[in-house]
């Protein structure tokens, strides 16, 4: 049987190598949000109410831009809607977790700790390697791996608070003339061009960043929205439409 | 204002673990909720690039789009975060410079 400490500590081991992604995005959004106008200590509670970086570096970015508070609460929420993926998806392993502890282990569900810490909730325990795999999937949660989840998820955590805080401490100092906003939509770039792999994704991408250019005339910033649900119904249809061409292949052969 | 988004950041995050349990989700909402970045990064991008004020400026006057674009290319090619981010702004700035002397 694994220990609690032994599982909080791989954990924190593992998610690791992902700081080293995490750390530039933390100083880059306090350095941001201190260009963009933000109090320091807004910027800073941001981190702790929100942590969610894309939705925080988007938040400043419509800032920025002047865009009514409606409207960057409503794209800020849309694009956390994915932690519902990861919610669904580590819920069997927690269902058995007091609910204080589910709360806790919420709130610091991120990208980067779901990433590892559904990894290690699919590798087969150490201990346990007498139990058929159906067994362990019947009954998940035996194993202290929920200590692992808050390793990975604190360690995740106070990074973020940590850098976002130099960040803003750094920001403060940059004159307006770097250009430092601009680090936002590179930012973007690089985490949405990887990301498009399939006809269906390029559609998506390619139609809401149309849509957005041309519908910028629209009161109250509405085109954001717009642009993000054309996109969607674009990736969505092609992605249909193609499935479907698969399955009359498949039928004729 | 980040009260609201952090509050309902929260509840979707415990939404299945805390409450729906493993209730499945619809596989549309699965299909359609893959597509939400996707498209909501380019719409917030694209207009940064492309708009001065609220007129579309291709020019070369525009330094943002063409140092954005070579940004993709390089995202696109090395998948490298800071990578990417370092050549956008150091495009930004040369260009920059360039402009202010002719």
């Amino acid at each position: 049987m694994t220990s609690k400490r032994s599982e909080f500590f791989s954990g924190i081991k593992d998610i690791l190598p992902i700081l080293l992604g995490v750390v530039p995005f933390a100083l880059i959004y306090g350095v941001a949000a201190r260009s963009a106008g933000i109090p320091a200590i807004a910027a800073q509670a941001m981190s702790f109410i929100v942590f969610a970086g894309s939705a925080q570096f988007v938040t400043v970015q419509l800032i920025s831009a002047g865009t009514p508070v409606a409207i960057i609460i409503l794209t800020a929420c849309l694009l956390n809607l994915r932690h519902a993926l990861y919610s669904a998806s580590l819920a069997p392993y927690l269902k058995r977790l007091p609910l204080r502890l589910q709360m806790l282990l919420a709130y610091l569900l991120t990208d980067e700790a779901y990433a590892v810490t559904i990894t290690h909730y699919r590798q087969p325990d150490v201990g346990a390697r007498f139990i058929a795999p159906e067994a362990q999937i019947i009954a998940p949660g035996h194993a202290p791996k929920h200590w692992y989840f808050f390793g990975a998820g604190l360690m995740l955590w106070s990074i973020w608070q940590l850098g976002t805080a130099i960040g803003i401490l750094l920001g403060a100092n940059v004159p307006a003339s770097w250009s430092l906003d601009f680090t936002l939509p590179l930012t973007f770039i690089a985490l949405v061009v990887p990301a498009l792999k399939t006809r269906a994704e390029w559609a998506a991408a390619g139609t809401a960043g149309v849509v957005a250019v041309l519908a910028v005339g629209l009161p109250l910033n509405l085109g954001l929205i717009v642009a993000t649900l054309t996109g969607m119904a674009a990736g969505l249809l092609l992605e249909s439409l193609e499935t479907k061409r698969w399955a009359v292949k498949d039928g004729e052969d | 204002m980040f009260l609201c988004i952090g509050v309902i950041t929260y509840a979707i995050r415990l939404s299945f673990i805390g409450l729906l349990g493993t209730k499945e989700m619809p596989a549309f909402l699965l299909k359609a909720l893959r597509f939400v970045p996707i498209a909501v990064l380019p719409a917030i991008i694209l207009p940064q690039l492309f708009l001065r004020g609220n007129t579309l400026d291709f020019s070369l006057a525009n330094p943002r789009w063409i140092a954005g674009i070579l940004a993709a290319i390089v995202a696109w090619r090395t998948r490298n975060v800071l990578l990417t981010i370092v050549v956008g702004m150091a495009v930004l700035w040369g260009l920059q410079v360039l402009l202010a002397r002719i």
